[in-house]
């Protein structure tokens, strides 16, 4: 099998003040091609700091990241964007979808990024698979929570990316609209091949991945199988 | 294992679609920032279209305008040099003898200061002789009667019939004159026109010594004469005896030019309306950017790069610069057509209004270039807001470059100072148009910053909750108290301005409550006449304040050069209406009231054989570059006299008396050919009207000037200029409300929310609205009063330095503006909370929210 994100000894700090506070210390792990992978610890463990840096969002003080075969370190942010257009897709626990945008607009971006030309074609068969086809002229404003992530699951799918970052991606909703939106979350890595990331303090939802790294203060304290 | 790109393939079509996807979206809030710019683009366009259109205009009907192809002119009486030239020319096709004087009515009671003008010839040659009857400008040289201006026949209610009494001769009224070619409304009014044939003028025995007497040569050129060439080769020979020579195409061209500079003030009016409405932009802009930060971050995240992201909204800022040009162009289009209404008799022509593709390009990339412009500082922000932001809420955005930051701000200041240098068209007025725009914004700026630092650090902790609660609003963060200053401080410092220097203007010529000041100048009285004059005023139980003489004499010389040297000399110095510049000379042994000394000594000792010592005013110095120990010769009538200059006086010219540029001492001039300036004191209209009545009757030849009258002509036309400056003034106003409105819709969210959140808590509805009230109370009151004081400031200083003169200082803008724009900013504001009062809490948060 290939790896997909590949990290080594990645270490991050903030600056409070005149104070440095380290958020990750010597992390060091690595994804195969389609494994679903869980990140998960309490607040303040640096999950989320952890996938914006597996994802290029942003840049560490120490060690490296290859994502997709790329040295994130080596590129700028512009090549950065790019890299994670051709092949990352995103679900975010509060959705972030473009107020501005429709359904269907939303959907489509990373695929207008891309230049495809029947980007909405492709959008509303996404749609269509998550259930929305109906409403797919709907503001976000105009869709519920659980909409709304539907919507967000169908654009990350949308690039068909070869990995996926989930953001606690049942945060914000009931538990029935949460488990609906996992199931499709891994419906779709299963029907892809998509290698998908989850970030989540949800223990149960993690059991569900191939394998879950656990995060306390910065560090791994532990790398464990999951049932899936 | 990956096929790595290197750029986006997105193509440029997809980022006008997300600018218009998401501008559709947000069309309400850029519905506003487009209102700003659709008023500063109309007021600008209306101003440079209709200027455009009066040039053309002008330029068209150039030989309407004068009725003439070229003329020739002086005060003096053709000589034998000039006959000859007239000879030379094919003899003149019209000539005319025109002077001011004072008329009676046979059939009414008072007297008019009028514009008598005996011409022959079939002049006008162009354009039309208008009067009511229309064959009266035929008929009255035949019938041996007079056209009277139309005003004058309305005023005095005369009618055609009716008789002039015009020095020592009585014509029937033909006809009212209701336009002719040459005359320009503003002398119009101080000195109205009566025509008559030229052969009349000897009978009227009112060209006399010192009469101010112009004598007119008209011609009718062939279609081939080259103007430009004949004034060229003819101005030496005529300056010489002192004519000019005038053609139809530069009498335009002055015409024009005239013009010009009242356009470039009102378009540096305009241009601060547009330059208002680019704060408002910005501002708007800004909160705008600041919304749409969490949406670049997340377009980030999907792989746009940032110059995508920074060409969304810059190409939806250009889209709103677009259509804000297009719609403020046409509304400026159709705008100008009111000018003329407001202008009426003041333009020289009637303006035919069409299209100038110019001004339409103009004010459509004007739209779309200070839109752009005024945006990018804020727009800067997309470029380091980092994706990050899409997974938490940073506190500490990337910090922009501040190289870019700073070109920015240059490329605002450079383009301001470029756009005023093309609307003035020199350097040191462009700069202190710039600096003076720096100055009134970084001082309302200062205001506000000090005002809100003053809150904090003095912050009443003992008030009431509701006053303490208004006053927190006005310093929490992304607070709109700057903006709000800036907008309602500018339109307030316009329109006050105009108030006050209208008082500066008025206080200059203002005669009223000041004692010993003349009210009435009596001209061209003979030594003869001047004990009787003096009498008839005493006699009125009026004052005669000054009884002065006056001899007429020209340069011959200065130092070991002649005129004549002078006018050959190409490099010489001095300026050129001096050579030509009949000098109308007094002689006396003490300065006068309005005179100090500034340089010499004041010598009234002349001693037979030696140079007389005579006193300069300081603008001789200037622009004769004349100085203490010069000696200059005058020609005093065909005598020339050797002077030298001994002293240099300041003369305070604006001071209602004569003044005047060169003294002689007393024992010079008593026998040389001389006539009086009379000056008095009237109490009221009656007495001044019934005194010139009595002088008129008594004294034809003598032209009298009533000061009230001359002022209320003034004032008159102050009063139409000020209803143009006044409507430009409006747009600055018009689009002050915009920016507040746009400032305050972008707060309303932020607003709303915490309202019913204190709704929610258990606030009053009429709590809220207090605390609204009382926030847009302050903001009012601090703008619109920083506002008036500014210009109070600068009226004082415009009062002191040029005018030098005191001026009380008008109530309308204290009385009127402070309340009314205060009234205003908390209407806007009150309107704001509506919504917030009517709605259960949770569904403003929903509706809000959305």
């Amino acid at each position: 099998m290939t790896k997909i994100l590949n990290i080594e000894q990645l270490g991050k700090t903030y600056k409070s003040g005149t104070k440095e506070i380290s958020v990750l210390e010597d992390i060091s792990f690595s994804i195969e091609e389609g494994e679903t992978f869980s990140i998960v610890g309490p607040s303040g463990s640096g999950k989320t700091t952890l996938l914006g840096l597996c994802a290029g969002l942003d840049q560490p003080n120490s060690g490296t990241v290859n994502l997709c075969g790329s040295e994130l370190s080596t590129m700028n942010e512009d090549s950065r964007a790019l890299l994670r257009n051709q092949n990352v897709g995103f679900v975010f626990q509060d959705f972030q979808l473009l107020p501005t945008l429709t359904a269907l607009e939303n959907v489509v971006v990373p695929l207008e990024l891309q230049g495809v030309k029947k980007a909405a074609e492709t959008g509303m068969e996404l749609l269509d698979k998550v259930g929305l086809a109906d409403r797919f002229h709907h503001y976000p404003s105009q869709l519920s929570g659980g909409e709304q992530q539907r919507v967000a699951v169908a654009r990350a799918f949308s690039n068909n990316p070869l990995i996926l970052f989930a953001d606690e991606p049942t945060g914000n909703l009931d538990a029935t609209t949460g488990e609906k939106i996992v199931e499709l979350l891994f419906n779709l890595n299963k029907e892809r091949g998509t290698t998908l990331v989850i970030v989540t303090h949800d223990l149960e939802l993690a059991q569900k991945t191939q394998t879950i790294l656990k995060l306390k203060g910065g560090k791994i304290v532990a790398k464990e199988k999951g049932i899936a | 294992m990956i096929a790595k790109k290197t750029k986006s393939k997105a193509r440029f079509s997809w980022l006008f679609n997300m600018a218009w996807r998401d501008g559709k979206a947000s069309g309400k809030k850029l519905g506003l920032f487009m209102a700003s710019i659709v008023l500063g683009i109309a007021a600008v366009v209306s101003i440079q279209s209709f200027g455009v259109n009066l040039k053309e205009n002008i330029a068209l009907q150039s030989k309407s305008l004068m009725g003439t192809d070229f003329k020739l002119d002086s005060d003096d009486a053709p000589n034998e040099r000039i006959l000859t030239v007239l000879d030379s020319l094919g003899g003149a096709d019209g000539r005319e003898i025109s002077f001011p004087s004072m008329v009676s009515f046979k059939e009414k009671e008072g007297t008019k200061l009028v514009q008598v003008r005996g011409i022959e010839g079939d002049f006008p040659f162009y354009g039309t002789l208008e009067t009511n009857p229309p064959d009266a400008a035929s008929r009255y040289v035949e019938e041996g009667g007079a056209l009277l201006d139309a005003t004058v026949m309305l005023q005095l209610n005369l009618k055609p019939g009716d008789s002039i009494n015009i020095g020592k001769i009585t014509l029937p009224i033909t006809g009212a004159l209701v336009s002719i070619p040459g005359s320009t409304a503003i002398f119009s009014a101080v000195a109205p026109p009566v025509v008559l044939s030229y052969d009349f003028i000897d009978e009227t025995e009112l060209v006399q010594m010192g009469s101010r007497v112009k004598y007119d040569f008209y011609f009718v050129a062939d279609e081939t004469l080259d103007l430009r060439k004949l004034r060229t080769d003819l101005r030496p020979i005529l300056q010489q005896e002192n004519y000019g020579i005038d053609t139809h195409v530069s009498s335009s061209e002055r015409l024009g030019r005239r013009f010009d500079n009242f356009g470039k003030f009102l378009n540096l009016v305009a241009f601060i309306a547009l330059l208002l409405g680019c704060v408002g932009i910005a501002s708007a802009i800004h909160i705008y950017i600041k919304e749409k930060l969490k949406a670049v971050a997340i377009l980030k995240c999907l792989g746009a790069t940032k110059r995508q992201t920074f060409f969304i909204y810059l190409l939806q800022i250009a889209g709103i610069g677009l259509l804000g040009g297009i719609i403020g162009t046409g509304l400026g289009l159709l705008l100008q057509q009111l000018f003329p209404l407001f202008l009426g008799d003041l333009l020289p022509v009637d303006v035919e209004i069409t299209f100038s593709t110019q001004v339409i390009f103009m004010g459509i990339l004007l739209g779309v270039f200070m839109s752009v412009l005024f945006a990018l500082y804020p727009l800067m922000n997309t470029l380091y807001v980092s994706p990050l932001q899409a997974l938490r809420v940073q506190e500490g955005i990337s910090e922009k470059s501040r190289i870019a930051g700073t070109l920015v701000l240059l490329g605002i200041f450079g383009f301001i100072f470029l756009f005023s240098y093309w609307l003035l068209g020199e350097v040191r007025y462009s700069l202190a148009f710039v600096a003076g725009i720096l100055v009134t914004f970084a001082i309302l700026a200062g205001i506000a910053h000090l005002f809100m630092r003053a809150i904090k650090r003095f912050f009443p902790t003992h008030w009431g909750f509701i006053a303490r609660q208004s006053l927190l609003n006005l310093f929490r963060p992304q607070n709109q108290t700057l903006i709000l200053i800036l907008a309602i401080g500018v339109g307030t410092f316009l329109i006050s301005t105009l108030y006050f220097t209208k008082d500066v203007l008025l206080a200059q010529a203002s005669i009223e409550n000041q004692a010993n000041t003349p009210n009435m100048i009596l001209l061209d009285v003979q030594s003869d006449q001047q004990k009787a004059v003096e009498a008839l005023i005493s006699d009125s139980d009026l004052k005669v304040i000054e009884n002065m003489p006056i001899v007429t004499m020209r340069l011959h010389a200065i130092n070991d050069k002649t005129i004549n040297e002078m006018r050959k000399d190409s490099v010489q110095t001095i300026d050129r209406w001096m050579l030509n510049h009949e000098f109308r000379v007094s002689y006396r042994n003490a300065l006068s009231v309005s005179e100090t000394l500034v340089k010499g000594e004041w010598d009234t000792a002349y001693n037979e054989g030696q140079a007389i010592p005579i006193s300069i005013s300081d603008n001789m110095v200037r622009d004769a570059g004349l100085d203490v120990g010069d000696d200059v010769y005058f020609n005093v009538q065909g005598v020339i006299m050797h002077t030298r200059v001994t002293s240099v006086r300041e003369v305070d010219w604006s001071q209602m008396q004569m003044n005047f540029m060169v003294v002689f001492p007393e024992g010079v001039l008593e026998n040389a050919p001389q006539f009086r300036v009379i000056t008095a004191q009237t109490t009221d209209a009656a007495a001044s009207a019934q005194i010139q009545q009595a002088i008129v009757k008594a004294f034809p030849n003598i032209t009298i000037i009533d000061i009230r009258q001359v002022l209320a002509v003034v004032e008159g036309l102050l009063e139409k200029i000020s209803w143009l400056i006044n409507f430009m003034a409006f747009f600055s106003i018009f689009t002050g409300i915009i920016v507040l409105l746009g400032a305050v819709r972008t707060s309303k969210y932020q607003r709303i929310r915490e309202s019913v959140l204190l709704r929610t808590l258990g606030a009053q509805s009429r709590q809220i609205l207090k605390i609204t009230a009382l926030e847009y109370l302050y903001l009012g009151v601090l703008g619109s009063l920083s506002g008036i004081l500014l210009s109070l400031a600068g009226s004082q200083l415009l009062a002191w330095l040029v005018f030098e003169t005191p001026f009380v200082p008008s109530w309308v803008p204290f009385l009127l503006l402070l309340p009314g724009i205060t009234l205003l900013v908390l209407g806007i504001g009150l309107s704001n909370s509506v919504s917030v009062i009517k709605s259960p809490p949770l569904e403003v948060l929903r509706k809000e929210g959305s």
